[in-house]
C-alpha cells in the first residue's frame, strides 16, 4: 500500500511540468538543460566571432588600425581561443546535443544524475561570466585582460602578466573543467547503465559512441588541466615555483601538462561531430552506416592515441631529437583511424539514395573540409617540416580547418538535423542552404590563404606583419567577413524557423532515420520513455 | 614569354607545388617574404633545401589524397543521389575494403615517415662550429654575443618612421647578426624573461628561447645577403616587433666586421672607464 502511494506520488511528480524560474534555473530535465547549453553556446559563439572580426579587421592591412596597444590584440586572440573552445564548441557538442539526444537515442527517461546535470550547466555559465570579466581586469602592464594565448604558457602567464586577469581566466577554466568532469561522469553513467533493454553497446548509435568516448577523454584529461592551472595559480599568488626556472622550476613542465590536456581536448571538440555526421550521412543516404564497428572503434582508437601525442605541439620547444621522433611516429598513427572514418562515410553514401537537405549539405562540407584539415595535420606531424610551420599561419589554417570548418560545420549539421525534433518547427531550407554556402565560401576564403601565409613564414598571434603578407591577409579578412555574414544568415534562418512555426513531423527524414529519437513526437514531451522501448 | 612563364608558375603553385615560391623569387630579394607568395621562402641552407624537398613530396601526397576523396564524393553525389538511384542498397560491410583502407594508409605513412626521420635527424646532426653565437631573448629585442670574439650587442627593430630606403618594415633591425658564408654557425638560445623563439624561415631554423635552459640550433648559409625572421613564440605586447636579421657576408667582410666591432667595443669600454675615472 505504502509502496503504491509512493509510486503514485512519484508518478505525479514525474508529470510535473515546472514553469518560469523553477523550470530554467532549477532545471533537472535533460531537454531543458540541453536548451540552456545551446543558448550559452550561441552567446559564446557570437562573442567569440565578434572577437575574431576585430582581429581580422586589424589584420586586413599592415599597420595598427584597430588596436592601439598590441597587447589588446593578444587579449583578443586569447579570449577568442578560450571562448570558442570552452564556451562555444564544447557546450554545443556535449552540452546541447549530448544532453538532448543521448537519453533519447538510448531510450532513457533522462540523464543518470539530473541535479548534477543542472550544476554542470550553471558552473559553465559562471565560468563564462568569469572569463568575460577577465577581459576588463588588469593584465599585462598597461592593458586589461589575459593576453598569454589560450595555451597560457608560463612564464608569460606568470611573471609576464602580473594583473589579476589571468587569475580570473584560471578560475574560469577551473569552473569550466569541473563542469565538464561532472558532465562526463553523468554521460558515462547514463550510457553504461541506462540503455533501453536490448540496446547493447554494439547496437548503440554512433553519436552516443562519440559522446561516450568524448566523456572518457574529458574525465581523463581535465583533471590534468585542473592540476596544471592550480600550479599556475600558486606560482602566481602563493610563491611556488613549478614553472619558474630561477627557483628550480621549468617552463616546459607547463607545456607538457597543458598539452597532455590540450591534445585530447581537440578530439573532445571533434569526436561528437564525427558522431553527428555519421547519423546524418546514414539518414540522408537511406542506408545503415558502413562498417559500424570499425567506425565505433576508430573513435576509441583516436581517443586512446590522442593521449600519447601531446608533444607534437612542442617540436620547437627544444625537445630531445629522439623524443621528437617518437611523437612524429605516434601522431602519424592517428591518420589511420581518421582515414577509416572518412572512407566509411563515403562508403555509407555509396549505393545510397542521397537527398541533399541542409543537414546533409553541412555534413558533406564537413567531410571534405575535415579531410583538408586532416592532411595538413599529417604534414605538421613531421617534426622536420614543422620546424618551418610551427607558430605560423599554416598551423592557424590547419586547426581552423578541423575546428572552425570541421567541428562548427558538424554543429550546424546537427542543428538542422535535430532542431525540428527538439523544438517541433521545421527549419527553412532556403535560409539553411544560403547559410551553408555563405559560410562554406567565406570560411574557405578566410582560412585557405593562411596556408600560403604560413608557408611564407608569417608568425601567428601578430597584431602587425611585414607588408609582403598584405595580399593574402586582405583575402582572409574578406572571407572572414563573408563567414560572419553566414552566421547572421543563421540567425535569420533561426528567426524564420521559430516565427513561421511550420510543424515538423515525428520523423521528417523518412526511412533513413532509424534511431529512437525519431519514434517520438516533435517536439518530444517533457518526459520521454516512461515505458522503456525494447530494441530487437 | 615572361608573363606566360609567371602565369604558369602561379598555376603550378596553386596546384600546391609550393616550390614555385622560389621560382617566382628570381628577381625578388632573398631572405624575406614577397607579396602573394605561395610557397616557402627560398632556401639558403642545406637544411631548408631538404625541408623544402620534403614539403613538396608530402604536399603531392596530401593533395592527391584530398583530390581522391573529393573525386569519390563527387562521384557518390552524382551517381547515388535520389534521382539517379531511388532504391538504396543495404550494403554495410565489405571486409576486404575495410582492410584495404586501413592498410594502404599505413604504407603511405611509412613512405612519409622514412624521409621525415632522415630530415629530423639531419637537423640535429650538429657540425663543428665555425662561429658560435648566443642569442638571448628579452622583451622585446634580442641580445647577441659572440663569445669567441668578445662581441656583444643588442638588436632592436627599426621603428617605422626611421626606416631607410630598402629596409623592410618590421624586419629591419639596428644591429644585425653577421656571419660568414658557408660557415657552420651554432646558435645558443637563452631568455631573460619569458619564452621567445629565434626563427629564420629561409634557414629552416626555429627554436624556443626558454628561461633557465640553454638550447642550440645551427645553420650553414650558402648565399650572401640579408635574411630575416621574426619572434615565433608569443611573448607579450611587442611580440610582433622583435625581428631577427642576419647578414651573410664573405669571410673577409666578416673578419673586417669582427675587427670593427671589437674596436668599437674597446672604445666604448675605454669611454666608460674614463667616465668612471
Amino acid at each position: 500500500m505504502a509502496n503504491n502511494a509512493q509510486a503514485e506520488a512519484a508518478h505525479h511528480d514525474h508529470d510535473d511540468h515546472p514553469h518560469g524560474l523553477r523550470r530554467w534555473l532549477f532545471s533537472t530535465n535533460h531537454k531543458d538543460i540541453g536548451t540552456l547549453y545551446l543558448i550559452l553556446s550561441l552567446v559564446g559563439g557570437v562573442v567569440g566571432a565578434l572577437l575574431s572580426m576585430a582581429m581580422r579587421a586589424e589584420l586586413m592591412e599592415p599597420g595598427l588600425q584597430i588596436f592601439g596597444n598590441p597587447e589588446m590584440y593578444n587579449v583578443f586572440v586569447t579570449a577568442h581561443g578560450l571562448i570558442m573552445v570552452f564556451f562555444a564548441v564544447m557546450p554545443a557538442t556535449m552540452g546541447a546535443f549530448g544532453n538532448w539526444m543521448v537519453p533519447l537515442m538510448i531510450g532513457a527517461p533522462d540523464m543518470a544524475f539530473p541535479r548534477m546535470n543542472n550544476i554542470s550547466f550553471w558552473l559553465l555559465a559562471m565560468a563564462f561570466v568569469l572569463l568575460v570579466a577577465s577581459l576588463f581586469m588588469p593584465g599585462a602592464p598597461g592593458a586589461t585582460g589575459a593576453g598569454a594565448g589560450w595555451t597560457i604558457y608560463a612564464p608569460l602567464s606568470t611573471s609576464g602578466s602580473p594583473g589579476i586577469a589571468v587569475d580570473f581566466a584560471i578560475l574560469a577554466l577551473h569552473l569550466g573543467g569541473a563542469s565538464s568532469i561532472l558532465g562526463a561522469i553523468n554521460f558515462i553513467t547514463t550510457i553504461m547503465n541506462m540503455r533501453a533493454p536490448g540496446m547493447t553497446l554494439h547496437k548503440m548509435p554512433l553519436f552516443v559512441w562519440s559522446i561516450l568516448v568524448t566523456a572518457f577523454l574529458l574525465l581523463l584529461s581535465l583533471p590534468v588541466l585542473a592540476g596544471a592551472i592550480t600550479m599556475l595559480l600558486t606560482d602566481r599568488n602563493f610563491g611556488t615555483a613549478f614553472f619558474d626556472s630561477a627557483r628550480g622550476g621549468d617552463p616546459l613542465l607547463w607545456q607538457h601538462l597543458f598539452w597532455f590536456f590540450g591534445h585530447p581536448e581537440v578530439y573532445i571538440m571533434i569526436l561528437p561531430g564525427f558522431g553527428m555526421v555519421s547519423q546524418i550521412v546514414a539518414t540522408f543516404s537511406k542506408k545503415p552506416v558502413f562498417g559500424y564497428l570499425g567506425m565505433a572503434y576508430a573513435m576509441v582508437a583516436i581517443g586512446v592515441i590522442g593521449f600519447v601525442v601531446w608533444a607534437h605541439h612542442m617540436y620547437a620547444a627544444g625537445l630531445d631529437v629522439n623524443t621528437q621522433a617518437y611523437f612524429v611516429f605516434a601522431t602519424m598513427v592517428i591518420a589511420v583511424p581518421t582515414g577509416v572514418k572518412i572512407f566509411s562515410w563515403i562508403a555509407t553514401m555509396w549505393g545510397g539514395s542521397i537527398s541533399f537537405k541542409t543537414p546533409m549539405l553541412w555534413s558533406l562540407g564537413f567531410i571534405f573540409l575535415f579531410t583538408v584539415g586532416g592532411v595538413t595535420g599529417v604534414m605538421l606531424s613531421n617534426a622536420g617540416v614543422d620546424r618551418s610551420f610551427h607558430d605560423t599561419y599554416y598551423v592557424v589554417a590547419h586547426f581552423h580547418y578541423v575546428l572552425s570548418l570541421g567541428a562548427v560545420f558538424s554543429l550546424f549539421a546537427g542543428w538542422y538535423y535535430w532542431s525540428p525534433k527538439m523544438y517541433g518547427y521545421m527549419y527553412s531550407e532556403f535560409w539553411g542552404k544560403l547559410h551553408f554556402w555563405t559560410m562554406f565560401i567565406g570560411a574557405n576564403l578566410a582560412f585557405f590563404p593562411q596556408h600560403f601565409l604560413g608557408l611564407a613564414g608569417m608568425p601567428r598571434r601578430y597584431a602587425d606583419y611585414p607588408d609582403a603578407y598584405a595580399g593574402w591577409n586582405l583575402v582572409s579578412s574578406l572571407g572572414a567577413y563573408l563567414a560572419m555574414a553566414g552566421f547572421v544568415i543563421f540567425f535569420i534562418g533561426l528567426f524564420v524557423q521559430f516565427s513561421r512555426k511550420e510543424k515538423a513531423a515525428a520523423n521528417p527524414w523518412g526511412p533513413g532515420a532509424t534511431t529512437l529519437e525519431w519514434t517520438l513526437p516533435s517536439p518530444p514531451p517533457f518526459h520521454t520513455f516512461d515505458t522503456l522501448p525494447r530494441i530487437k | 614569354m615572361g608573363m606566360l612563364h609567371r602565369a604558369l608558375m602561379v598555376l603550378a603553385a596553386l596546384a600546391g607545388f609550393g616550390a614555385s615560391g622560389s621560382a617566382l623569387a628570381e628577381d625578388l630579394p632573398l631572405g624575406q617574404p614577397h607579396p602573394w607568395q605561395l610557397g616557402f621562402q627560398e632556401a639558403t641552407t642545406p637544411i631548408m633545401a631538404q625541408i623544402n624537398d620534403f614539403h613538396n613530396y608530402v604536399n603531392v601526397i596530401i593533395i592527391a589524397i584530398t583530390l581522391f576523396v573529393l573525386g569519390l564524393m563527387i562521384y557518390v553525389m552524382v551517381r547515388f543521389n535520389e534521382k539517379s538511384n531511388p532504391e538504396p542498397s543495404r550494403n554495410s560491410h565489405n571486409t576486404l575494403l575495410e582492410v584495404a583502407w586501413t592498410v594502404i594508409p599505413i604504407f603511405i605513412l611509412v613512405a612519409i615517415a622514412i624521409p621525415s626521420f632522415r630530415l629530423l635527424f639531419a637537423q640535429y646532426d650538429f657540425p663543428k662550429a665555425d662561429v658560435s653565437i648566443t642569442a638571448t631573448g628579452a622583451q622585446w629585442y634580442w641580445i647577441y654575443d659572440y663569445p669567441d670574439e668578445d662581441i656583444s650587442f643588442n638588436s632592436i627593430m627599426v621603428p617605422d618612421d626611421q626606416l631607410k630606403p630598402g629596409q623592410p618594415r618590421l624586419l629591419a633591425v639596428d644591429n644585425e647578426v653577421v656571419v660568414p658564408v658557408g660557415a657552420n654557425v651554432v646558435v645558443s638560445l637563452k631568455s631573460n624573461d619569458v619564452i621567445h623563439d629565434w626563427a629564420v624561415p629561409s634557414f629552416g631554423v626555429k627554436l624556443d628561447a626558454v628561461p633557465g635552459r640553454l638550447q642550440q640550433t645551427w645553420f650553414r648559409a650558402e648565399k650572401e645577403g640579408w635574411f630575416y625572421g621574426q619572434c615565433s613564440e608569443l611573448c607579450g605586447r611587442n611580440h610582433a616587433f622583435m625581428p631577427i636579421a642576419v647578414r651573410v657576408v664573405s669571410q673577409e667582410e666578416y673578419d673586417a666586421w669582427v675587427a670593427g666591432k671589437k674596436t668599437a667595443s674597446i672604445n666604448a669600454k675605454d669611454k666608460l672607464a674614463s667616465v668612471r675615472d
